[in-house]
């Protein structure tokens, strides 16, 4: 099963294990203090002692400011949040900080260097593909991953891989056409 | 024009600019604004539809760590309530119950979600530990839920001030007259149903950001807002009595709104008051479940509709008896939408001489209700296209002809409807003729066998609808009890070099006006699109705008644009006048060059900017220098866009999962600006409208708990629930703006839904289904076959 589908279809045990580990982390926490985790995010290595609680986005958003990556839920399954750690598109709202401990985690501000654009932005944006622009980042970050996991999706392929990702203003018509377009992109 | 200018003038599709930053992560919403000393406001909010406060301990919260400051509302004791922005008469001459609206509630919740207290900290996670911590004694009261039996022996009252729970009740029309004719017809065809109640669901959650400084005593907002400019008008002057010039209100990047973010929410208010208080910025940031118990929703109306025919199927008489959910408390705009955005609706796109509509506001223990993409028009254009779908099947009509036989014809136009507005354009049979070709409405009885050889039932469903965008002018509006104008703002600022920054007054959530405003300066003007700059958002830098809803932007917005540039252009022929020492009556202005007409002097548009700000030659005696020009548009009419959508579905009669097929949507917008991105308009509301029919709806349980306050339990319209849409524009220029324009940013969500619930009704209809309620899950379908087999 793909990691995105598998995550939407075990979004009923996120809040079971998210309160088991946050309990944990919390005894842990008053026992040693604040845990310190160290990963390697768009390339740099970074490492900070954060409370035990803290979410995977909100390290990358408020500790490194990398507001690209944003939060639209509290339940896994808006996917605004979808970041790669170590090369898989994963929900950045379902894991914690300490989770990654030791990862290789890209963002959208690590997906393209300077004026270059990733083939898959390039293609959002040659098909009109986002307008607000507020679940674009993990939307390219998930088709991404979708078109490295299956280089030429049809349309009901990238309909089906974009599941986990909820958009409110194209009516996803321009998506699908734009990563079609960033897969072949990719392919090239 | 040269060829880059026609690349990217009105008509181009052009790439939007403002893509680069959002596809790079590098957009500026709210929620990414970090200020220095910032803290974290968390709000206590009520867990009871309706309840008394007793009493509110905070000392424990007050000691947490990280806790800064604890508001309840004796600490907004000197405000003002959140004011409500159009008051709306009863028939029989009085004003409607305006209860207040505090900031924190006061002695009493209303709905869950009713914020009763705000814990401010260091953190966002202290900020929400130490509000857990919050004690709030509530005694628990009966629930106004169900706005049928909320007024005749409700369970409790939601508002003292308001008997029976009745907020208005409110009738346009000669019900008498109705009456008489509906006995006289040779058929009347009644329906009865629910327009389902929905939540916005803009993908950014609301935000919101007090700063406060001390040495100025300068308050700025920054808030996740479609209307920067309202909100300082509102919140300034009516809830905390802040001088405009003391409040500026920004509103940078917003991640959609569609609706919910016009408002005036006591979270702006909050966090305002707050940073003064304590003296830091507080930033406070919805969650998901927030959003749901606190944006404003949208629809819920129960209506019993009736429409009389003569025995040609020719409209005699239609009547519309609405109920219309207020929720707790009268957000900006509630009572305005079942009212003068529906009920002035009702004609559609059809010549039906008597209409009589009746709406009553209800108060009930929900959350304000209010407008959402297409605010009363969708509740309209679904009960009439409901209705015309019903009465020909009764009938024995064919769906589009007995559309034809009573749309008003293009040769009939300026129209006068019985329900107030005068249609100024539109050609209704060119848009169903459109949508019925591309369709290939012609062929579906092949498709339908093919499909019944399959085991599967399809059908298909038409909509014509029509909307009325621009709210304008601002004379009417204010009569029929606008407490604000409804124009727009805009500044044309030619900076010495000739390149061209532009203020405008409306607000860009996700609609592209950097791009296609930018695009309509550069085909006025001939100048190239890249040295033209959009502006908007920001009090601090923008003219007074009412900002962007009802799709207002480029009827209105724009239109202003145009008549800021108008004058640009009028002082640069004075100024080339002089240059070329001729007359400025003989100057024309074309392709970005003033030239004398029938000589080849001529002088571009750099030269009379630089003219304009170096003045060493310039025309002192007749004018002052600079290039820069302001303008404020007040429309003379709504616009009324208009279009047919076609809906073909198949529904799986084992499990009443319904699949759309195919949806083709026939718009006539008057002229386009870029068809790149009103087709994107068009494509989003199509969703939005597939989603109030098959998927979404806001349901509270009889205790008032908010069941769906998750995107576990709200169904959102995913990439695989929605096909391939096709889409085209057939123009009927607007008549009073000069652009021609309509507006397009609602339509989907107008159109669609009744296209879709009539193609499901179609595909049932042979086992004799006449009407299924929205959203048509497959629990709902399938019960209807089940009924219809017994």
């Amino acid at each position: 099963m793909q990691p995105l589908a598998r995550a939407a279809k075990c979004w009923k045990l996120v809040p079971a294990i998210f309160g088991d580990c946050v309990s944990l982390l919390r005894l842990q926490h008053e026992r040693e203090g604040m845990p310190k985790v160290s990963m390697t995010v768009n390339g740099q290595a970074v490492s900070a002692d954060v409370d035990g609680r803290t979410l995977l986005v909100d390290f990358i958003r408020e500790q490194l400011a990398l507001t690209g990556t944003h939060v639209g839920c509290d339940t896994s399954q808006c996917g605004a949040c979808v970041v790669h750690v170590d090369g898989e598109a994963a929900k950045s709202c379902t894991l914690l900080a300490a989770q990654a401990d030791g990862c290789d985690v890209t963002t959208i501000e690590g997906l393209s260097e300077g004026e270059a654009l990733h083939p898959m932005q390039a293609a959002f944006r040659d098909n009109h593909g986002l307008q607000c622009g507020f679940c674009t980042p993990g939307m390219i970050m998930s088709a991404v991953d979708l078109a490295k996991r299956n280089p030429d999706p049809s349309e009901a392929e990238i309909r089906k891989g974009l599941e986990g990702n909820i958009c409110r203003c194209t009516g996803y018509h321009n998506i699908v056409k734009a990563v079609a377009q960033g897969a072949a992109g990719m392919r090239s | 024009m040269n060829d880059s200018v026609a690349a990217t003038g009105i008509g181009a599709r052009v790439l939007r600019r403002e893509d680069f930053r959002f596809i790079k992560g590098q957009g500026k919403y709210v929620d990414d604004i970090v200020l220095a000393r910032q803290t974290y406001a968390a709000i206590v909010r009520s867990p009871y539809a309706h309840a008394t406060i007793n009493g509110i301990d905070t000392s424990e919260a007050a000691g947490m760590p990280g806790v800064v400051r604890v508001l309840t509302a004796k600490d907004f004791e000197a405000f003002g309530g959140i004011p409500c922005g159009w008051q709306v008469h009863s028939q029989n001459g009085s004003p409607m119950a305006e209860p207040k609206h505090p900031i924190l509630a006061e002695g009493k919740v209303r709905h869950v979600g009713d914020p009763v207290a705000v814990v401010i900290a260091n953190s966002r996670a202290e900020a929400r530990d130490a509000a857990d911590a919050v004690l709030v004694d509530y005694s628990e009261l009966p629930a106004v839920v169900d706005m049928r039996k909320a007024t005749d022996n409700p369970p409790a009252l939601v508002h003292d001030e308001a008997p029976n729970n009745l907020c208005f009740d409110w009738a346009l029309g000669d019900k008498a007259q109705i009456e008489e004719a509906m006995a006289g017809a040779a058929h009347v065809t009644t329906l009865e149903f629910t327009n389902n109640r929905l939540s916005p669901n803009a993908m950014e959650p609301r935000c919101a950001i007090g700063d406060y400084d001390t040495s100025t005593s300068d308050h700025t907002l920054y808030t996740t807002s479609q209307n920067p400019h309202v909100i300082r008008l509102l919140m300034g002057a009516f809830v905390l009595s802040i001088p405009e010039h003391k409040l500026r209100v920004y509103a940078p990047d917003v991640g959609g709104g569609f609706g919910s973010k016009i408002y005036h929410y006591a979270e702006e208010a909050i966090v305002t008051v707050a940073s003064k208080l304590i003296g830091r910025p507080v930033k406070w940031t919805s969650d998901r479940t927030e959003a749901f118990m606190s944006d404003a929703h949208g629809r819920d109306h129960v209506t019993v509709a009736k429409l009389a025919m003569d025995k040609d199927g020719k409209f005699l008489a239609l009547s519309a008896e609405t109920m219309a959910n207020m929720g707790a408390y009268l957000s900006t705009f509630a009572p305005c939408v079942p009212t003068y955005l529906h009920a002035t609706l009702l004609a559609g796109q059809y010549k039906t001489p008597l209409i009589y509509a009746n709406v009553k506001a209800v108060f009930t223990n929900t959350v304000p209700v209010d407008a959402y993409r297409g605010a009363g028009r969708p509740e309209a254009t679904y009960l009439l296209e409901r209705i015309i779908d019903k009465a020909a099947r009764e009938i024995g009509l064919d769906q589009a002809e007995i559309r034809r036989r009573n749309f008003i014809q293009p040769d009939e136009f300026p129209y006068q409807t019985p329900v107030a507005l005068t249609y100024d354009t539109g050609n209704y049979e060119a848009t169903l003729s459109a949508a019925l070709s591309a369709s290939g409405y012609a062929g579906f009885a092949a498709r339908k066998a093919e499909a019944k050889a399959r085991g599967k039932l399809r059908g298909i469903g038409l909509s014509c609808y029509i909307e009325a965008c621009g709210i304008a002018p601002s004379a009417v509006v204010g009569s029929l009890g606008a407490r604000a104008g409804l124009y727009e703002a805009a500044t044309i600022r030619v900076n010495p070099t000739g390149s061209i920054s532009v203020l405008t007054g409306s607000h860009s959530h996700g609609q592209g006006h950097e791009t296609t405003f930018a695009q309509v300066v550069a085909d006025k003007l001939g100048q190239p699109y890249d040295n033209i700059d959009i502006v908007h958002g920001d009090t601090a830098r923008i003219p007074f705008g009412m900002g962007t809803y009802g799709s207002r932007s480029i009827a209105v917005g724009g239109e202003a644009i145009v008549k800021a540039v108008d004058k640009v252009i009028a002082k640069g022929k004075k100024i080339a006048a002089h240059l070329m020492e001729a007359s400025a009556d003989d100057v024309v202005f074309e392709g970005g060059q003033f030239k004398v007409a029938g000589t080849d002097k001529e002088v571009d548009f750099g030269t009379v900017a630089l003219t304009a700000y170096v003045p060493h030659n310039f025309p002192f005696e007749e004018l002052e220098p600079g290039l820069e020009e302001t303008a404020f548009y007040d429309p003379a009419n709504f616009t009324y866009p208009a279009g047919s959508y076609v809906c073909e579905v198949e529904v799986d009669p084992e499990t009443g999962v319904v699949e759309i097929c195919s949806l083709h949507a026939s718009d006539d917008f008057g002229n386009v600006i870029n068809p790149m991105i009103v087709e994107g308009q068009v494509h989003g509301g199509l969703v939005q409208g597939i989603g109030q029919a098959l998927l979404e709806q806001a349901v509270y349980d009889d205790n008032g708990q908010l069941l769906t306050a998750s995107y576990n339990d709200y169904a959102m319209p995913r990439a695989d629930d929605v096909p391939n849409f096709t889409v085209d524009h057939q123009i009927t220029a607007c008549t009073h703006n000069s652009l021609g324009v309509k507006g397009c940013g609602e339509a989907g969500a107008i159109g669609s839904p009744p296209a879709v619930i009539n193609a499901i009704v179609d595909a049932l209809s042979e086992l004799g289904v006449d009407h299924i309620e929205m959203p048509a899950t497959p629990r709902k379908v399938w019960r209807a076959i089940q009924t219809a087999k017994r």
